[in-house]
């Protein structure tokens, strides 16, 4: 199921701990990585072979989580930072412009499936605050402008 | 501005670094591993024992002690640990030494390796860390390709591989044994301890488990006259500098490089600029959103480890979260729980449950249906979290709820229904 060239990353990545079991993790992320950015039945039960454990113990691993996701998110996923650091200085006040913004809840997609929002514990970027990550990247101190921008932005 | 003891950001805070193994070596980089090969493990760990450096990670345990912990002669490879999860509220620090100077860290972490003699050391960074994961393994690939990794590094016949492996988001996993669990490709669950990791951690195996700042410590301290040089940076059983997270309701939040002997007090006034908007502090959260909460005129004290804990809180991971007079203590106290509540991992009941009810008792207030009754309710939840759970989690949701009671009294009666 893997392409050729995410394959080698796996193979890579078994190679490097003593039980198959070990690379696990690692290798979810690859698999979501490979779906689009979440975990369906035959993409756990394919990575449960290649770590040779239970289709069960793939599925409480991936519940135990935050970062792995059950169904598909937006194109771009917004994941903004409401901790503590964050909430003292507008975290709470940025998700609810971009959940008005959107119009959709955290936890939901766009009805195009160009965004989807999460409420973050936690980012560990508590110094730049209030910070939120799209996709794979960070971004902090951003105002309710910034956001507006960048959302109209990656919109186009 | 003040100065910072630049120790740990002597390359970070350097405007022309580019953090590439190169410039690193330039700036004296993998002098003390060279010097550490030539020395025999236990000397490594008797030096680290003398420069009196204590994890840098929450708990603040004697690094060296807890490596010669590391049971010897069990027949089963050993292993070091790094643990990259950064998760406590507030701490930001050890993504600045991953992002910006990823090789002193790994320098570190070698010499460990080093230390307890284990062959196969691997760093559990937090997996929303993704810029952190590309700048780790760029610099490990780089040290492969140097042959400072694999076969007989330096000529030094010890043989090292290093795996940076990623967590997928989960509090506990900084807590020691839940982050072996969660390495070895199971849920993070804290473990019933005895055995100590150094006994039996990842795989059954040996282990240690240190943070990647104390780790990040180790070149210096290793390096020519390192240990005095180490211990005169604090008062003693504090040595060493800090990094300290400095967030919320200043002027210039950031991380800075402190010595131990600093005032808290200049911390917020001198290095982050004092209260923004020009308001009034009405207190501090010090080490990390599990530490019990400094009001205003509790801030004149030396930030470290045991002048803190003289004041009944913590230095824990050192993040200092700043708050002014216009803050809701009672909301502040809500989204604490809420995390908490979020990130309980459900083994033990007096953490699931009384992590959820704290919760609940607290949205009760700020629904306006507080009552002294409630409050001592909220404040004996607290109290049964308190050392009754397999790990430091219960603790931790316990600590910031009783202190905010105890200290904030007066916000919570604002929240009192009117019969």
């Amino acid at each position: 199921m893997f392409s050729k060239d995410i394959q080698t990353q796996v193979d890579k990545l078994l190679s490097r701990y003593p039980i198959r079991q070990n690379a696990l993790i690692p290798i979810l992320h690859l698999a979501q990585k490979e779906n689009e950015g979440w975990l369906s039945e035959d993409w756990m039960q394919h990575v449960a072979d290649i770590c040779e454990v239970p289709l069960t113990h793939v599925e409480g691993v991936v519940t135990f989580y935050t970062m792995f996701r059950l169904k598909p998110p937006g194109k771009y996923h917004l994941q903004v930072c409401t901790c503590v650091p964050c909430c003292l200085v507008g975290g709470t006040e940025l998700l609810e412009h971009t959940e008005k913004k959107l119009d959709i809840h955290a936890g939901h997609t766009t009805d195009d499936g160009v965004f989807s929002i999460e409420e973050m514990e936690c980012i560990g970027a508590c110094s730049f605050a209030p910070a939120i990550i799209v996709n794979e990247d960070y971004h902090e101190q951003v105002t309710p402008e910034e956001m507006d921008k960048m959302i109209d932005e990656l919109r186009q | 501005m003040a100065e910072e003891t630049l120790v740990l950001f002597k390359n970070i805070r350097n405007p022309k670094y580019d953090k590439s193994l190169a410039a690193y070596k330039k700036s004296g980089g993998f002098k003390s591993l060279k010097k550490v090969f030539g020395m025999k493990p236990e000397e490594v760990v008797q030096e680290v024992k003398e420069s009196g450096i204590r994890g840098r990670g929450g708990a603040g345990f004697p690094t060296g002690l807890k490596w010669s912990f590391m049971a010897k002669g069990t027949g089963k490879p050993s292993y070091l640990v790094a643990n990259a999860d950064e998760s406590e509220p507030g701490t930001c620090k050890d993504r600045e030494l991953m992002l910006k100077d990823p090789h002193m860290f790994l320098e570190g972490l070698m010499i460990g390796c080093y230390a307890i003699g284990c062959h196969h050391g691997y760093v559990y960074v937090r997996g929303e860390y993704f810029p952190s994961i590309k700048s780790l393994n760029a610099a490990v690939d780089e040290l492969y390709a140097d042959g400072l990794l694999g076969a007989d590094p330096l000529g030094s016949g010890f043989n090292l591989d290093i795996t940076i492996h990623t967590g997928a988001g989960a509090y506990i996993c900084g807590e020691e044994s839940a982050l072996l669990d969660s390495l070895e490709g199971k849920r993070g669950h804290p473990r019933v301890k005895p055995p100590f990791p150094a006994v039996s951690g990842f795989n059954g195996c040996p282990t240690s488990v240190n943070n990647v700042e104390t780790l990040a410590c180790m070149p210096f301290i290793l390096g020519d006259n390192g240990v005095e040089a180490f211990k005169s940076f604090g008062p003693q059983n504090n040595s060493g500098t800090h990094l300290v997270s400095l967030s919320g309701h200043v002027n210039r939040p950031g991380v800075y490089e402190l010595r131990m002997d600093v005032n808290m007090k200049d911390i917020i006034y001198e290095y982050g600029g004092g209260i923004r908007n020009g308001k009034k502090l009405k207190g501090v959260i010090p080490g990390g959103s599990s530490s019990p909460v400094m009001t205003a005129d509790e801030v004149d004290v030396l930030y470290n480890f045991d002048d803190l804990a003289k004041k009944g809180t913590m230095m824990g991971s050192a993040a200092m979260m700043v708050f002014d007079e216009d803050t809701d203590v009672v909301k502040l106290l809500h989204r604490i729980t809420r995390f908490y509540a979020h990130e309980s991992c459900g083994q033990c009941t007096p953490c699931r449950e009384g992590t959820h009810w704290s919760r609940q008792i607290v949205r009760d207030f700020l629904n306006g249906n507080g009552s002294d009754e409630k409050l001592q309710r909220l404040n004996r939840v607290g109290g049964n979290m308190m050392g009754t759970t397999l790990c430091a989690l219960g603790d931790a949701a316990a600590m910031p709820i009783q202190s905010f009671v105890k200290k904030f009294p007066e916000e919570f009666r604002k929240y009192y229904a009117t019969v």
